[in-house]
């Protein structure tokens, strides 16, 4: 049997061509596609979706879904600022506030879907509209303030990698040996492939699907602090950008099955990082920004296409007999 | 052994169990012993898998109680029962397809290492499945390969090593040969018996007689959630357990053909059939005849079917019915050139669990022709009863039905459209002995009203008794044709190509 390409690693084949067609692309028009501010741009745009779409991966691999990201994000980015009020000393108050209201809301996404049994759609969508009112409600624009030294997590780069993209990177590897090496990591993948099995072969079926919940809406929150730094304040209004469905297409576009079970962080990143590529290369070209959501959405479906192609392809069993044209040879039957 | 009569390693007495205040169980008692094979035996309905299942810790008796080595025991959960030893293998496995065997072994108690190797430690879970697979003779398996690249037998072995990992002292298994042929069927028996040898009670619950007379030591049989009795396979004969089973005399097992049931005119022609799987088929049956397609696992049976239903089609040669010329591109071009399917698997194929009993029964007609449906479903309750259907109302949700049951609103659906060419795939896998009798009588009766009917089985003595002949398949070719009624060792010689 000859080694064969993992789904991960088509999806950064994908990523490598893409990029090379891009900046093909770009020289033939004359401009240079890997300019620092555009390679800048990029990777912020990455590691903004990057949170998210991580957080989501989880949850996708556990057969549930995050349609509240978005809200989260927009909430976390005023409770941030909030938290802040400005003054250097409180900006460890204000990511700890995050990082609970996150927790809180995750939670009680992942009891309403355990307990209740409320499927995680209308669950998610749900608690979207309760923020969603809540903040309309309570916030005419933008609210709090960031200190200076957290604009930095925004603005600060080393080289052309934002500090944000690192910190984005470092949370995916963190999710990746969540996956690999925790046992709740690992029930992810259980849970999402047949919660009956797992339940039937000890798996408390309901912890990988809380944890999960509980750490997309986290990491959603820190896609908020993120917003928060770069604005400077909380922004409400976040919520309109559609980042739960970009998170589920980057999550999809990395290979992770949306019915649970297989895929995983790494082809996630990929995805990311394939979707912010083709932003920064449809803006390079100054392609019209509606057809821009045309393309997208093209190679979005095309990627599941192959991939579901490729499933029924490994499924099959080899064939025994020749293609139709040619004249069938006897299979070495026994002398 | 030390020469004293063995102790019972289980004993469960007087074990109840209802559902929705209807009895299931009750005053059942077991006893089964370290290092015997215990067949569990008893028509769908008569109470093993909830036995099985109350062993298991999946439901919990309402009366009894059940002694494990002497204590007393009542497992909750399913992770209760296997903590104690006791380990089963379900008739739908309890794997994770895209996982490794290795991790799908360790499922829910992975081991964790120390240090660098914090964690799910999967190198010591490769190695410890590793060993065990070795320890049961079965290397060709590896650790890493992920579950679906496996044979139906291989992920059954798969969720044996799963229970020997927890040092089972009891595996208990759900109709483990119901989906294996041939030469699979050979590695289950040296699996069972090497647990036997090791001093594991193996509870075995199997609608084949043959198995239980070729693996057991001694026989349950439960009757309409009672025990009949406990007995010595070696004092039992095949007929006495058919009668403890049902009260119904073996002769009654396969149906004479209905009298004045004559082949006819040809209604179902393949000529030089072949695709990708299959070469050279030519299949010709009459109306009012029954042939039976017989061969191993994998030797071109369910393609037959899946071709002649438009599944995967025929790339070369002809196909005909009833004359003309017919090219099955779809399911449903074959239902409407008169073809009926009853394929091998009923739940994902067959049925539409969540639905009720006459929704599926009204399934085809409502696809292929809703116009006349409403005219011709006013036959489905008649159908129903003249099949002994056994439902609360025909509003009752098929999942909630026996699989017996189950398989007669698969053929009510056929039947409904009154089908010229029935092709039969495994129409008794897993169904019980009364079921059976009625899908035999049926299928004689489908005759005698001029169907011609292909009839696909991996139980031999099935497609010999009731087949006026028999094609047999090899690596997707015909092999050979023989009359029906001949020797079931005439078959497998030809099936697996043995000396000229």
């Amino acid at each position: 049997m000859s080694p064969r390409l993992g789904t991960t690693g088509l999806v950064y084949v994908a990523l490598l061509a893409i990029l090379a067609a891009g900046a093909a692309l770009a020289a033939a028009r004359g401009q240079e596609l890997f300019t620092t501010a555009n390679t800048v741009d990029l990777l912020t745009r990455s590691s903004l979706l990057g949170f998210v779409a991580i957080g989501q991966t989880l949850v996708i691999l556990c057969r549930s879904l995050d349609l509240s990201v978005g809200y989260v994000m927009a909430l976390c980015s005023v409770v941030g600022a909030t938290a802040m009020a400005g003054q250097t000393s409180r900006i460890w108050l204000g990511v700890a506030a995050v990082i609970v209201v996150a927790g809180l809301i995750g939670l009680a996404n992942g009891l309403i879907v355990t307990r209740l049994g409320v499927n995680a759609f209308i669950t998610t969508l749900g608690m979207g509209l309760i923020i969603k009112g809540y903040l309309d409600t309570r916030f005419k624009g933008p609210a709090g303030e960031v200190p200076a030294e957290f604009q930095l997590f925004g603005y600060t780069r080393v080289g052309v990698v934002p500090l944000s993209f690192a910190v984005m990177a470092a949370v995916a590897v963190l999710a990746v040996v969540f996956l690999r090496r925790t046992r709740t990591g690992v029930h992810m993948y259980a849970v999402g492939g047949d919660a009956e099995v797992a339940r039937m072969s000890g798996v408390r079926a309901d912890r990988p699907l809380l944890a999960a919940h509980v750490l997309c809406s986290v990491t959603a929150g820190l896609a908020g602090l993120l917003i928060a730094s770069r604005f400077g304040t909380g922004s409400t209004l976040v919520y309109s950008s559609g980042y739960e469905l970009e998170s589920i297409a980057a999550v999809v576009l990395g290979g992770t099955y949306l019915l649970g079970g297989r895929g995983g962080v790494g082809g996630t990143v990929a995805g990311v990082l394939i979707l912010a590529t083709l932003d920064t290369v449809f803006n390079v070209l100054g392609v019209d920004p509606f057809f821009k959501d045309v393309l997208r959405g093209t190679i979005v479906i095309a990627a599941v296409a192959l991939y579901a192609r490729r499933q029924v392809d490994r499924a099959a069993t080899p064939p025994r007999f020749a293609a139709p044209s040619r004249i069938p040879l006897l299979r070495g039957g026994r002398p | 052994m030390n020469g004293g009569p063995k102790a019972p390693l289980l004993r469960m007495s007087g074990v109840g169990k209802s559902f929705l205040g209807v009895p299931v169980l009750h005053g059942v008692d077991l006893q089964v012993r370290a290092g015997e094979v215990h067949a569990l035996v008893g028509e769908n309905g008569a109470g093993k898998s909830t036995l099985m299942k109350i062993l298991a810790g999946v439901h919990r008796a309402d009366a009894g109680t059940v002694e494990l080595d002497g204590e007393r025991v009542d497992f909750a959960h399913p992770v209760g029962a296997r903590e104690a030893g006791v380990a089963t293998v379900f008739q739908e496995f309890n794997l994770l397809p895209e996982r490794t065997v290795a991790e799908n072994v360790f499922l829910g108690r992975e081991p964790r290492g120390r240090g660098l190797r914090a964690g799910v430690d999967a190198r010591a879970m490769a190695a410890e499945t590793g060993r065990l697979l070795e320890d049961l003779g079965l290397t060709a398996i590896s650790p890493h390969a992920p579950v679906r690249s496996l044979s139906v037998a291989e992920q059954q072995i798969v969720e044996v090593v799963k229970a020997m990992s927890q040092s089972a002292r009891i595996v208990s298994m759900d109709e483990p040969t119901a989906a294996l042929a041939g030469a699979e069927v050979e590695l289950l028996y040296r699996l069972v018996r090497r647990l036997r040898e090791r001093g594991v009670a193996v509870l075995y619950v199997s609608h084949r007689l043959k198995e239980i007379f070729d693996l057991s030591d001694r026989i349950t049989v439960l009757k309409d959630g009672a025990k009949v009795a406990t007995a010595d396979t070696a004092d039992t004969t095949g007929a006495d357990l058919i009668r403890m089973m049902v009260g119904r005399p073996v002769s009654a097992v396969f149906p004479e053909k209905i009298a004045g049931t004559e082949a006819g005119g040809v209604r179902l022609e393949v000529s030089g059939g072949g695709n990708e799987r299959l070469d050279g088929i030519d299949l010709q049956v009459r109306s009012g005849e029954i042939v039976g397609l017989a061969g191993l696992q994998g030797s071109g049976r369910t393609e037959i079917a899946h071709a002649l239903f438009g599944i995967d089609r025929f790339t070369r040669g002809e196909l005909r019915i009833d004359g003309e010329r017919a090219v099955l591109r779809s399911p449903r071009r074959a239902v409407r050139s008169g073809v009926a399917l009853v394929s091998e698997d009923r739940k994902t194929q067959g049925l539409a669990l969540h639905r009720s009993v006459l929704d599926n029964g009204r399934l085809v007609l409502d696809a292929v022709a809703p116009r006349r449906s409403r005219a011709r479903s006013g036959r489905l309750p008649g159908i129903f009863s003249s099949l002994e259907l056994v439902a609360r109302s025909p509003s009752q949700e098929v999942r909630f039905l026996s699989g017996g049951n189950q398989q007669k609103v698969v053929l009510a659906k056929w039947l409904a459209t009154d089908p010229s060419v029935v092709v039969l795939d495994e129409p008794t896998r897993g169904i019980d002995v009364g079921a059976k009798h009625a899908v035999y009588t049926l299928v004689r009766r489908l005759a005698a009203d001029g169907a011609a009917i292909v009839l696909i089985s991996s139980e031999l003595p099935e497609v010999l008794g009731l087949a006026d002949r028999v094609l047999v398949l090899r690596d997707g070719r015909i092999a050979g044709e023989l009359p029906g009624g001949v020797s079931e060792e005439a078959v497998m010689e030809m099936a697996v190509g043995g000396a000229p």
